[in-house]
């Protein structure tokens, strides 16, 4: 089946090269490169309008590129559409259930889609509402089941072919935490089973979770690459102290705060200082004579770096 | 740099295609999708489709009818006032049904129930979809018609055994229409939009000499209603449905010949816009 690939230098599921995607004089994707080893949780993370979502429909052979190369599995989704897409799993933004058909039946008629015989279906079926925690409601209606059964279903559905590269577009967003960390945990055992996770998700804490290596995106670019652990130490200092001087004052402080620690950043609801030692920047602070409402220190997070590299103003 | 690929089969399977990425030869799947999705939730929807034109028949045959009493039929004979609408009534019912089934039910799928969407993320191509969808609306045309042949012959309507032809006509009949209504709804974008079918079908049903024949309009009216498609299905029922034929029916089973061929280019082009952006 694989190609006869010297052992050593990783298999690539995909590699993107130069991806680009334009709509009329937009490019929603402005030539990323990527390449991501089998077995490998890869996430993409990006404000809203980023490129994520347009990228993930190419990798899913459903929107045609405008220019660059990807490969997935060595095939090209433009030519091997309905090949490339046998060999994955796709879990889009918003569940599209199929709401006619009971909670069992999505997952059959789904796999007839790819051409599965029943024989393998009906007995594969079973096995992925055991995973999904979904047995007892096999004969239920879809309307009939909360958010998060409905997402766990879309996973178990798009489990249905055996993928070797599940594509997950904010997996957990609307879930409750109850049900984000159930989905978490089969998202888990799925990467143990040695299937490639490519994920877009809002959630800094999701991705950290998560992701073995990720890419920051914003406005169709790469703005930087790594595992949630060398992103921090990249982008970000090892801790961070944030003060609290009251909405009138936030902004006259910062420039008293300069020199403390590695950066300085003024928000109107508070002030951040960027420190390898938070707790010494904190001294700092009181020896220089400054009296907070409150302060806090804490470890950086992906969030910081995620906030560093796309900015802090709306994007809608 | 190595990478993990498939089979080679894989890439020569896409070369053997003929529409390449739009189809997978899996019609069959959408189909039994369909069969399914009906059994558990949409048969009250068919029920009532069966019964409207029969209610018609009904109404207009019977109770009108005993006014106008009998009429000149096609080839001459006179026959009772029921027996010369019914086979309208039958094209009638082809075509809604048949739009119907392409275009709201199609609208729906598309855009809120994002149906297709999710098919379309598996091995199916748009063109799989579409077919099964087309072949899902002549499978309910082809039961409404044996539905209403059957009323038709209890009602004592059927006086020759040609008229057991009219059920695969009223099947062609469906056929026209839905290849082409699906063409169609990939371009609507709202709900008012799609408003304007029914702008389209009511007038067509009402004044495609479904109640009384061609000759009491002008001339020019006449050329205008023989050119829409609805006119080709009465008057080829009507024909049938006596056993009366004529140059005229070649004519009529030719015109949908052509929109079905026409509807299905419209559809598989608009497909292709659509769904390989």
């Amino acid at each position: 089946m694989s190609s006869p690939a010297e052992t050593g230098p990783p298999q690539y599921v995909i590699t993107a090269e130069n991806l680009t995607k334009r709509y009329g004089d937009v490019a929603a994707v402005d030539g990323i490169s990527f390449s991501v080893p089998a077995g490998e949780a890869f996430g993409l993370l990006g404000p809203n309008g980023a490129g994520k979502s347009t990228t993930m429909k190419m990798i899913g052979a459903v929107s045609q590129r405008t220019s660059g190369s990807l490969s997935i599995m060595g095939l090209d989704p433009d030519l091997n559409g309905p090949e490339v897409r046998a060999h994955l799993g796709v879990v889009p933004q918003q569940d599209n259930l199929d709401e006619e058909l009971k909670v069992r039946d999505n997952l059959l008629v789904y796999g007839r889609y790819f051409g599965l015989p029943m024989s393998y279906l009906r007995p594969k079926a079973d096995e992925l509402l055991e995973f999904a925690q979904l047995t007892d409601k096999a004969k239920s209606k879809v309307d009939a089941l909360s958010g998060g059964m409905k997402r766990r279903l879309t996973i178990a559905r798009s489990l249905i072919n055996e993928p070797r590269i599940l594509l997950l577009d904010e997996p957990t967003t609307g879930l409750d935490p109850q049900a984000r960390h159930i989905l978490w945990d089969r998202l888990f055992r799925l990467k143990e089973q040695g299937v490639t996770l490519i994920l877009t998700t809002h959630y800094m804490d999701e991705a950290e979770q998560l992701c073995d290596r990720l890419i920051v995106v914003d406005k169709g670019r790469i703005m930087a690459e790594g595992s949630p652990a060398s992103l921090i130490r990249e982008y970000s200092t090892r801790e961070v102290l944030e003060l609290r001087f009251g909405s009138e004052r936030n902004a006259s402080i910062g420039a008293e705060l300069e020199g403390i620690g590695e950066r300085v950043e003024t928000l109107p609801d508070r002030v951040l200082i960027y420190a390898h030692d938070g707790e010494a920047a904190l001294e700092e602070v009181s020896v220089r004579g400054l009296r907070p409402v409150t302060s806090l220190v804490r470890r950086s997070s992906l969030e910081d770096v995620f906030l560093r590299l796309t900015g802090r103003s709306l994007v809608d | 740099m190595s990478a993990v690929t498939t089979s080679h089969s894989d890439a020569d399977a896409a070369r053997n295609r003929k529409f390449g990425p739009l189809y997978s030869r899996n019609v069959r799947a959408v189909v039994a999708r369909g069969l399914m999705a009906t059994k558990s939730s949409n048969w009250m929807v068919m029920l009532s489709g069966f019964f409207e034109p029969v209610l018609y028949l009904i109404a207009m045959g019977v109770g009108l009818g005993a006014i106008v009493g009998t009429v000149q039929g096609p080839g001459g004979g006179e026959i009772s006032y029921a027996a010369y609408i019914a086979p309208a009534l039958l094209a009638v019912s082809a075509m809604n049904g048949a739009v119907y089934d392409s275009t709201w039910n199609v609208f729906f799928k598309m855009n809120f129930s994002k149906l297709y969407q999710g098919m379309l993320y598996t091995s199916l191509g748009p063109l799989d979809v579409a077919m099964g969808e087309i072949f899902l609306a002549l499978l309910r045309g082809l039961m409404y018609a044996t539905g209403f042949t059957a009323v038709m012959g209890l009602m004592g309507l059927l006086t020759t055994p040609w008229a057991i032809l009219m059920i695969p006509a009223a099947v062609l009949i469906a056929f026209g229409f839905a290849s082409f209504g699906m063409g169609i709804t990939s371009f609507m974008k709202t709900f008012q939009q799609m408003d304007w079918i029914n702008f389209v079908m009511l007038p067509m049903f009402l004044f495609s000499a479904t109640f009384y024949p061609l000759s009491v309009y002008p001339q020019y009216i006449q050329w205008f209603i023989q050119a829409m498609p609805l006119w080709h299905g009465v008057d080829l029922l009507r024909q049938i449905s006596v056993g009366a034929f004529s140059p005229a029916t070649a004519i009529h089973v030719g015109y949908y010949l052509v929109m079905i061929a026409l509807g299905m280019l419209l559809t598989t082009g608009r497909l292709r816009k659509l769904f390989l952006k």
